[in-house]
């Protein structure tokens, strides 16, 4: 968690990616990272030509390496874990610059940073086409649980919302003098944490009463759905990525 | 702190394990809309949409450790099982974690059914059964309820990181051999440190809504009588 999530990571723009509806898009995203996962770490040509499909959505997209490389730091955690792993793993150990290392290690520390990197950047192009409105639509098209998109929905709605709050109460306490420094002045930080829970389960109350004043019954209504549905020409065009990515993979599996 | 606290991504546990743990994580989550159902009726979707806005904000919220350098956020597992009970809290905290993955990048996609069972099921459940039962032993004070909440925010986020070493002994993409006990123990370590932000954080801020709408807090339900009186909340009606 951290990073990155304050930014609204949606690119507006008008590339062929773009008009691509959602759900073919997360199906195609899905897809193409179960692929990358169940491929065998060692067949490294196959990480390279999945680069290579990165690369080429992005650029068919308009999403810039460099917007993307910098949004991708977000996995540096596990980087610093992939780097333990040739110290930590059990098996072999192969000399390398004068280092004893495990070779399982390595293979893993490889495996982490390949298919770690290549899932951000696909959920980050994803995220960068679509937005998060037409993300729920997808979602729901693809039947997920109505009461999760619901969940999801209003969630996306209010974050700003919180958020906003959330800054203005910060500025307020700064205001008046408060400088917390260290952990054990937490009191002004976290009581402000209560009133934001407050003011959110309340304006959940009164959401729920303009919506029953409105007619709502527990199902939303049907301009819910959004207009027009993939066509059968959509789910083909979308559907090179991913049947490009199963083939890797289902090579790297046969040849290793 | 904070970038030691985040998802696990793709390629680190193996795709049998992954799968079998997204089935777990979606049958748990058919349960807890279910029990959400009951506790909320038709005001689950409006109640538990705002309530999951809440904990991804509160994430985003950075309160410095160490002076400005050193900064961390809160998980909020355990302030959501306190305030909205078990079931709609795992359900909050798992839209959250979806949303992340699909919107953010953060933790991979392949992975989500690992860090649901991880952050949603078992740090919910863990800090659940904890206040269920210090609710009862504790004296019903002040100081009784922040205590229960700063151990069940504490013992919750250690599970949810042993979780993971679970996980990776299952099916993690490499053998650690020995030292899988280490990771069991930076990763218990670590995530001790953390808990101790994340108890005293989540106590004072489930004493502040105590004080003002006791009513509002699931784990005091059946508790005690809501006697005391509504009073207006900062805010007020929008």
């Amino acid at each position: 968690m951290g990073a990155g999530h304050g930014h609204v990571l949606y690119r507006d723009s008008d590339s062929p990616v773009h008009r691509l509806p959602p759900e073919v898009k997360i199906v195609a995203m899905v897809v193409f990272t179960v692929a990358v996962v169940a491929t065998p770490r060692e067949a490294f040509w196959a990480f390279g030509a999945y680069a290579l499909l990165v690369a080429a959505v992005a650029a068919l997209a308009r999403v810039g390496p460099r917007w993307l490389l910098s949004r991708a730091l977000i996995e540096l955690p596990f980087v610093l874990f992939a780097v333990a792993l040739p110290f930590l793993g059990a098996g072999e150990r192969v000399d390398v610059l004068g280092l004893r290392l495990s070779e399982d290690g390595l293979h893993g520390a490889w495996n982490i940073l390949a298919k770690g990197t290549l899932g951000v950047l696909a959920s980050l192009l994803l995220a960068a086409t679509t937005t998060t409105r037409d993300l729920i639509v997808g979602l729901d098209r693809l039947h997920c649980p109505q009461v999760l998109t619901q969940i999801a929905t209003f969630m996306l709605r209010y974050l700003d919302v919180l958020v906003g709050e959330a800054r203005r109460m910060r500025v307020a306490r700064i205001s008046r003098g408060d400088d917390p420094r260290f952990l054990w002045q937490l009191r002004g930080f976290a009581a402000g944490i209560g009133a934001l829970f407050l003011r959110a389960f309340e304006r959940g109350e009164r959401v729920y009463l303009a919506m029953l004043s409105r007619g709502y019954t527990g199902r939303m209504p049907a301009v819910w759905q959004g207009d027009g549905a993939a066509t059968a020409g959509q789910w083909l065009v979308a559907a090179t990525v991913p049947v490009v990515a199963a083939s890797i993979a289902a090579t790297a599996v046969v040849l290793t | 702190m904070e970038t030691l606290a985040m998802h696990i991504s793709n390629g680190i546990i193996d795709g049998p394990v992954a799968a079998v743990f997204a089935a777990l994580a979606l049958a748990a989550l058919t349960v807890c809309v279910l029990r959400g159902r009951r506790d909320l009726d038709d005001r689950l979707a409006p109640m538990a949409g705002l309530v999951a806005a809440f904990i991804f904000a509160v994430q985003m919220l950075n309160f410095p450790i160490f002076t400005a350098g050193v900064s961390g956020h809160l998980l909020g597992g355990a302030l959501a099982a306190m305030l909205v009970g078990p079931w709609v809290g795992a359900l909050c905290v798992a839209v959250v974690l979806v949303v992340q993955a699909l919107i953010f990048g953060d933790g991979g996609v392949a992975m989500l059914g690992l860090n649901i069972t991880n952050m949603a099921l078992l740090g919910t459940a863990a800090a659940y059964l904890l206040i269920a039962l210090l609710v009862r032993v504790l004296p019903r004070t002040r100081a009784g309820l922040a205590v229960t909440a700063f151990v069940s925010a504490l013992v919750s986020v250690v599970v949810a990181s042993q979780g993971f070493v679970l996980q990776y002994w299952l099916g993690g993409t490499t053998d650690l051999g020995g030292n899988l006990a280490g990771l069991a123990g930076t990763m218990a370590g670590v995530h001790l440190l953390i808990g101790i932000g994340e108890g005293l954080i989540t106590a004072t801020t489930v004493l502040t809504v105590a004080k003002v709408r006791p009513d509002l807090v699931y784990a005091l339900r059946g508790l005690r009588p809501t006697s005391a009186p509504a009073v207006p909340v900062v805010g007020g009606v929008r």
